[in-house]
């Protein structure tokens, strides 16, 4: 299974790298799901189907909104010699990382061999030994991220509803927008006082 | 009607969104028992909308789902997971009260492995899905209308903002 395991990282990262050079917009996103694929293809790999299943899925959707968004986007053309400094300094910077990944490597747990087994006091022992018992869930993943660490899923919502909130302010504050639409509604005699009044704080150009 | 796609993908869309949208309830509603959850299941929920959204058109698809509608669901769903996690500290049961507190279980132990167990475990799973596919077809229905705002100009929006 290793050997297939870096069989999947090369063609991730070949796909990486077409993602970012290719010069049509269309292969780009496509190669940029070729890398979710790989990934929730290496997560099944490694037993874990729950982050398969949801990186999969978040992968599918990714895909069509930026499919959806470059339908309309005429690819720019680069400038004739890029600045190569910042690849040079990334190559020593990783090559810098690989040396000393080397001297951690060793002390890595092998592949598929638990870390309490190490670590015997670990909270991951309680949270698989005991979950059943202690929350009732058989999916011991529910158990762990609904009731011991609920928290952490509480921070989550927080963060989705913020995130909708954000491009809710980010469509509807638009100055531009709502100057239009009271300049469109105002000779009809329709009560504007809203629009009116949005519009002393956003500047027309 | 002149919006939307074609006809083949009018047709294939209408046959596939039912077992798509089954597909992120039994996700959503097993996830206690095996590999899904919330986040999986309200993703894929929300696909089946985003599918009718491209396929149909957005006029189509506000009957369906209106995303008036969708943000208030958030809001509510959101509001609905704190008011479970918080359930716990409000009602104590055997002198040690916390937040999250899986008090559904203590008083209604289902079997373990059966679809009624885990106590708030599933509900929590349920508000969940619903503010991921809230949110999700919200914003991608907002991102939607920059883009035409950009394209097509302001009719696009201020038909969103007015209402049908």
């Amino acid at each position: 299974m290793p050997e297939l395991l870096t069989l999947l990282l090369v063609f991730m990262i070949i796909a990486a790298i077409l993602a970012i050079e290719s010069e049509d917009l269309t292969s780009a996103v496509v190669s940029m799901g070729a890398v979710g694929f790989g990934l929730s293809v290496c997560f099944i790999l490694l037993r874990a189907p729950e982050v398969a299943l949801a990186q999969i899925v978040v992968e599918v959707v990714v895909l069509i909104v930026l499919l959806r968004g470059i339908v309309s986007v005429k690819p720019k053309t680069g400038p004739e010699k890029p600045d190569r400094t910042g690849l040079y300094l990334g190559v020593v910077l990783v090559g810098l990382l690989l040396v000393l990944s080397v001297y951690v490597a060793g002390e890595f747990p092998q592949l598929g061999e638990p870390s309490f087994a190490r670590f015997p006091d670990s909270a991951g022992e309680t949270y698989l030994k005991q979950g059943l018992a202690l929350t009732g869930a058989a999916n011991s993943v529910a158990a762990v991220l609904l009731d011991f660490r609920g928290l952490d899923s509480l921070g989550e919502v927080a963060v989705l509803f913020a995130a909708l909130l954000g491009v809710m302010l980010l469509v509807r504050k638009n100055p531009r927008l709502e100057i239009k639409v009271e300049a469109e509604s105002g000779p009809n005699g329709a009560p504007v006082e809203k629009g009116a009044a949005k519009v002393s704080e956003g500047e027309p150009k | 009607m002149k919006e939307g796609m074609s006809l083949i993908v009018k047709t294939v869309a209408r046959w596939v969104v039912g077992f798509i949208f089954l597909y992120g309830i039994y996700i959503t509603a097993e996830g206690h028992l095996g590999p899904g959850g919330g986040f999986s299941g309200g993703i894929i929920l929300a696909c089946s909308y985003i599918l009718i959204l491209i396929a149909y058109g957005r006029r189509f698809a506000s009957r369906n789902l209106d995303w008036r509608i969708a943000r208030i669901m958030a809001g509510v769903a959101a509001l609905s997971f704190l008011a479970l996690a918080m359930l716990g500290m409000i009602f104590e049961t055997g002198g040690n009260a916390h937040f999250f507190d899986n008090l559904i279980r203590k008083n209604l132990p289902g079997t373990a492995f059966h679809l009624f167990s885990g106590g708030n475990i599933p509900l929590l799973n349920l508000a969940l899905a619903i503010l991921v596919l809230a949110s999700v077809f919200t914003a991608f229905v907002l991102l939607a209308a920059v883009r035409f705002w950009e394209t097509r100009g302001k009719k696009f929006f201020s038909s969103l903002e007015d209402g049908p």
